[in-house]
């Protein structure tokens, strides 16, 4: 059981990536954008290609960020110069990257064993050879990056317009702001870091598979519901540490329950009746007060 | 300053419900200008702020000139440069997660390119502060306060300091008063009042109150089913009465005048 916390710790950072793209995404866009599952596989999917043939492994992963961003740009686009729903947008380039990571990977999947990946060359780099030290360095440094990029460019005036655009698209508009640059930005941005944690992933476990990424937005929000409900954060700093946190939590508890002799097959099960539960609470604890809420979106 | 010309407008093009919200207008705006504009519902007031902000295009052959510049081609944001917007819901004019100083952040630079400077920083925080203090709100010492906490007076009153912040050529009031109380409702009026004056904005009010339309501005238009039916300069709406009004819309518009809505003395 003692290297449950710092393998949650690594995973959680990891994972985290996903976490911090779907809170930009539904929380801070108001964009429910399911491209997630596509775009995480398709992020390790490049990265593997890549190392394989023997492209520097962090530019293999900064390539995948860019594949990711990609695949934002691919759905912000259809949701904003075609008008079609954000839902759906995404789900249509999700289904069309299962195809299009099927041919990046010539088959269902690619092995990185033996392979220079990010975490090998770090422990030659530091001589570092415990295996989840290494990880934990690797992870811990680039989500410090992603931290620290983020919370500064939140803060810009790009970034409050950004932010602004979820919060009021009229208003924004009114303002001078061309809410359909800002929303394909933080869609791409999304997606990058999502593809990001595709990339780390595949390199982290020695392989990538064509289903690395199903059920990985369920995972993003559950991460991204814990994070809020336990951390209740304010302030761009804290929401982010929050989806951080979230994550660690969230694969903490899945852990401890597979130890505890949960069938692996039963996760994505128990991951979606939490995110099921943690959505309809709000509104049944409003509705035992009786409090008038709007219908639900159907969009 | 702003020119309208041969400005029509018809919704639902070729179906049964097919109408005509603004029908071959001309309008010449002077700069300063400070217009009141009544009219019943559907009289097309709201459908002319909406043509002249860029939210829809009018009908082809239509123009819109600022300055001597057609931005009829310009999309809504572009003419956020010239076109400034106070709505009739507070909750349109501000983001409520956002805090009063973000909010400010993203009004200052209307129109302007935004880059990758801190949205906000000591000298920015000074100006909206000072801007804030003339509402006796006591919001310049609530900056970091979420907008949605702020009561709908008070988040207009924010709405209206945010338009006037970065200075509009021109400034569009959508019944901006109209779901105020009364009191919050004069204390925004005034705050109009005095920045249109201070600032010499050129403003087009739109109302649907009568008495409120012959009190403010330098001008008054009404408007009926897509036209603009009476049209007053400052020395002869001097003496007007709201019965007057109803006497000149009568005669304008060939009918009688039966909405009384219009004569509502708040709205």
């Amino acid at each position: 059981m003692s290297y449950i916390l710092p393998f949650s710790l690594y995973e959680g950072l990891v994972f985290g990536f996903v976490a911090i793209g779907v809170y930009l995404t539904f929380r801070v866009l108001g964009f429910p954008d399911l491209t997630v599952d596509g775009s995480f596989t398709l992020g390790a999917a490049v990265a593997a290609v890549l190392i394989v043939k023997g492209v520097n492994p962090f530019l293999a992963t900064l390539a995948a960020l860019g594949a990711g961003l990609g695949a934002g740009l691919a759905t912000s686009l259809l949701n904003t110069k075609l008008r079609i729903p954000a839902l759906l947008a995404g789900i249509l380039v999700m289904i069309a990257l299962y195809s299009v990571n099927l041919r990046i990977m010539g088959g269902a999947n690619v092995s990185l064993l033996r392979e220079i990946t990010i975490f090998s060359l770090t422990s030659q780099l530091l001589g570092l050879d415990t295996r989840i030290a290494y990880q934990l360095v690797v992870a811990g440094v680039l989500a410090v990056i992603v931290f620290f990029i983020l919370n500064w460019f939140l803060r810009t005036e790009i970034g409050l317009a950004l932010r602004a655009t979820g919060d009021n698209e009229q208003m924004v508009r009114g303002f001078g702001v061309n809410t359909d640059m800002t929303t394909i930005l933080g869609v791409s941005i999304s997606n990058g870091l999502i593809a990001l944690g595709g990339a780390v992933v595949a390199q982290g476990q020695g392989f990538a598979d064509v289903n690395i990424g199903i059920g990985m937005i369920v995972m993003g929000l559950a991460s991204v519901i814990i994070g809020e409900a336990l951390f209740r954060p304010k302030g761009v700093a804290r929401l982010l540490l929050a989806a951080l946190g979230g994550t660690f939590i969230y694969r903490l508890v899945i852990s401890v329950a597979l130890r505890l002799g949960m069938a692996p097959g039963d996760l994505k099960l128990i991951t979606a009746i939490l995110v099921i539960i943690a959505l309809a609470v709000p509104y049944l604890q409003k509705k035992v007060q009786h409090e008038w809420l709007p219908p639900a979106a159907r969009w | 300053m702003l020119n309208l010309r041969q400005i029509t407008k018809v919704f639902c093009r070729g179906t049964v419900d097919e109408i005509t919200a603004l029908d071959k207008i001309d309008l010449d705006v002077n700069a300063e200008d400070y217009i009141a504009v009544i009219g019943s519902n559907g009289a097309g007031k709201t459908t002319l702020l909406n043509i002249i902000a860029g939210v829809y295009p009018p009908e082809n052959g239509g123009q819109i000139i600022v300055n001597d510049r057609d931005i009829g081609g310009l999309s809504e944001y572009k003419r956020a440069h010239y076109v400034g917007r106070v709505y009739q819901d507070p909750h349109i004019g501000t983001a409520a997660k956002m805090s009063v100083e973000e909010n400010m952040a993203m009004a200052l630079l209307r129109g302007q390119s935004r880059g990758l400077r801190a949205a906000s920083n000591k000298q920015r925080r000074d100006l909206f502060r000072a801007a804030l203090v003339p509402l006796g709100l006591g919001l310049e010492d609530r900056l970091t306060t979420l907008v949605g906490t702020l009561s709908g007076g008070q988040r207009q009153a924010l709405a209206l300091v945010m338009t006037t912040l970065s200075k509009p050529a021109l400034l569009l009031l959508d019944e901006h008063v109209a779901t105020l109380d009364p009191r919050t409702a004069q204390v925004v009026l005034d705050l109009t009042e005095m920045l249109v004056k201070r600032e010499k904005m050129t403003t087009i009010m739109v109302t649907h109150n009568m008495e409120l339309a012959l009190r403010h501005g330098n001008r008054l238009i009404m408007m009926h089913k897509g036209r603009i039916v009476v049209d007053m300069n400052q020395e002869q709406k001097a003496n007007l009465t709201i019965n007057d009004l109803v006497v000149a819309f009568e005669r304008a518009s060939g009918e009688e005048f039966v909405d009384d809505s219009v004569l509502l003395p708040n709205g």
